[in-house]
């Protein structure tokens, strides 16, 4: 076990630098001054422009720059943003909100989306399996930020029963409605995944077996088939939890949640390099480390699976 | 025994899975003839009102994009003030004010038809980007084997690792006057990867199957080996993911007009759908008729990729 940990963790070095890479070479190689665009539509003042850029070291080559931005990450340093703040300081105060926003998203689909796979799963065929089935479907299709403004109209404005947009990114409370439609399509993506699941495994053997020696149907269904149905919705799930931190960028935007989406795309829009990099760097480090986590959690839920 | 079948069958269509695993439905071994896969699918899905369904909404789509005068007399650009906002007339099928007017005084009606060219070219092209790299890059990787595997996986790894809403934004973001085709390349080059897993993982199954050992110990060459064993072979399970994600394209360059970084020129539904996000307080109809249109865009595909996962499905046989 402990050699397999380190040789994931050494796999995962050239993915980290190669995704980094590809972010950073986006942000700079791609046409389009991000100190230029500083000035807005005024006349940029020559000088000041070269000052600037000797200052975030763009007047160096692209791999010098490369070189100097990890080197500096290894020391702890993500670098100044245009904004003359330090990124990591304008990430410690993102990060908690999102963390909250995507933990109220990953518990809502991985109880409801399982659940309902399992209902679902069970009573196949019956019509509160169509009606998920339906219901599912339509919510993967629509586009999250449609899901967005109907619930922020509705039952914000309308019926008045939450807040419309978030005043205290802080307060989780708050959080519930944006958590609710971030996690949406995810919730409908687990319920399909463990319906799926169940389905194939209830007719295995082993769920025969289990019946015929004269187990408890809550044991049958809570442990023979729930965990061996849960092994390909872990990996989902795992692999979600990177996105719902990611993904926020709509949700966060429509419900003025402070969090790493929404600083992620006032980033983006406003050319600020460094932001956009470190951002980015930051959730490719979370993604890393949620499918690090899932291949360890195989084991737990799958015996048959031993790392050498 | 196909009447026995349909409501069976139906019911297992209706299944999204991002992992690409099948359905299991109880269904009666069908008889053994000398048809290949796909002619036993192409029965199969003749009769699965899903399928059929489906792909009459995307031949509508498609005829619509290609030809929108056919549908609509209407202007889709120049807006009219006296219509501010005006609600929907139902009575007034295919008139430019059945679905109402927006802000500016346009016809949604006609909008909705003029912008499904743009959600088309995006899904299609996008698609076959995707499609061409990533069954390109997970046949080499699978064939070869050995270092070249090594090396291309990793490189796969590392194109997964980029969120791809996020890393299309950063891209889009430096290119002016984007059009349908620079947001599909955009996408297109970020997203290969699920492709290049399930096409990776399928040639190294058939790889290993005795007719790919005979036709190698009959002294054929890796091209021929490719292009005439491996590639029909390992077909299936691209065509579904293909389709599947097709779909999601369109919606996800939807999201990207949303945040102002989608398609600058033209009308999109992407763009409506967020100019009548502004009105949502005021008049629902200018964001339910754009926003529509694309989830039943994005529902028929989906539809379609299950359906065809469901007859090329091998245990359903």
């Amino acid at each position: 076990m402990g050699r397999y940990i380190l040789r994931r963790l050494l796999q995962m070095i050239p993915v980290f630098i190669g995704t980094t890479l590809i972010i950073f070479l986006a942000v700079y190689a791609l046409p389009g001054d991000p100190v230029k665009a500083l000035f807005g539509d005024k006349a940029a003042d020559p000088a000041t422009v070269a000052r600037l850029k000797h200052q975030y070291g763009l007047d160096k080559s692209l791999i010098e720059q490369y070189w100097m931005y990890l080197s500096n990450l290894f020391k702890g340093d993500l670098g100044t943003s245009f904004s003359q703040r330090e990124v990591s300081d304008i990430l410690g105060d993102a990060i908690p909100v999102t963390i909250q926003l995507a933990l109220v998203a990953f518990v809502l689909e991985a109880v409801f989306g399982i659940a309902l796979g399992m209902l679902t799963g069970l009573k196949r065929g019956k019509i509160v399996d169509q009606i998920v089935l339906v219901l599912t479907l339509l919510v993967i299709s629509i586009p999250i930020f449609v899901i967005g403004y109907l619930a922020q109209v509705y039952i914000g404005t309308k019926w008045g029963i939450v807040n419309p947009t978030v005043t205290d990114s802080n307060d989780i409370t708050q959080l519930i409605l944006p958590g609710i439609v971030l996690g949406s399509v995810s919730l409908a993506y687990v319920s399909r995944l463990t319906r799926t699941s169940v389905v194939e495994n209830i007719r295995s053997d082993y769920i025969r077996t289990a019946i015929a020696k004269g187990l408890p149907r809550r044991r049958v269904v809570g442990v023979h088939l729930m965990r061996n149905s849960l092994i390909p919705v872990v990996t989902f799930l795992g692999t979600d939890l990177g996105a719902l931190m990611g993904g926020a960028i709509v949700t966060e935007g429509i419900f003025n949640v402070k969090g790493v989406g929404n600083t992620l795309y006032k980033a983006i829009t406003g050319a600020d390099g460094p932001l956009v990099v470190g951002t980015v760097t930051f959730l490719v480090v979370v993604y890393l480390v949620a499918s690090l986590l899932v291949d360890l959690l195989y084991a737990v839920l799958d015996p048959r699976i031993r790392y050498a | 025994m196909p009447e026995l079948n349909d409501t069976a069958t139906a019911r297992a269509t209706a299944t999204v899975s991002p992992a690409g695993t099948g359905d299991v439905t109880p269904e009666k071994p069908k008889k053994e003839t000398s048809n290949s896969l796909w002619s036993n699918a192409w029965r199969d899905l003749r009769r699965r009102p899903v399928f059929i369904v489906s792909a009459v909404i995307i031949l509508l789509l498609l005829a619509i994009s290609a030809f929108p005068g056919w549908f609509t007399d209407a202007d889709p650009k120049p807006g009219d003030l006296t219509h501010f906002l005006q609600k929907p007339n139902f009575s007034h099928i295919g008139d430019a004010d059945w679905f109402g007017y927006d802000a500016q005084g346009r016809s949604i009606y006609a909008r909705v038809i003029y912008g499904a060219r743009a959600s088309i070219i995006v899904g299609v092209v996008t698609t076959a980007i995707v499609t061409v790299l990533g069954m390109l890059i997970g046949m080499i990787a699978g064939y070869f084997g050995g270092w070249v595997d090594a090396v291309l996986s990793r490189l796969t790894d590392i194109f997964s690792g980029v969120p791809i809403l996020l890393g299309s934004l950063v891209i889009l973001q430096a290119f002016t006057g984007r059009t349908a085709w620079t947001v599909s390349a955009a996408i297109g080059v970020l997203g290969w990867t699920q492709i290049t897993r399930v096409m990776r993982g399928a040639v190294i199954t058939v790889k290993q199957a005795d007719y790919v050992q005979a036709a190698r110990a009959l002294g054929a060459g890796s091209g021929r080996i490719l292009m005439k064993h491996v590639l029909p072979n390992s077909l299936a399970p691209v065509i579904v993911v293909a389709t599947i994600s097709l779909g999601m394209y369109i919606s996800l360059e939807a999201t990207l007009s949303y945040l102002g970084i989608g398609i600058q020129n033209g009308i999109s539904w992407g763009g409506d759908i967020s100019d009548g996000s502004e009105q949502i307080r005021n008049a629902l109809h200018v964001l339910l008729f754009p926003a529509g249109f694309l989830s039943v865009t994005v529902l028929a595909f989906i539809m379609l990729g299950d359906a065809v996962r469901d007859a090329l499905d091998p245990k359903l046989r």
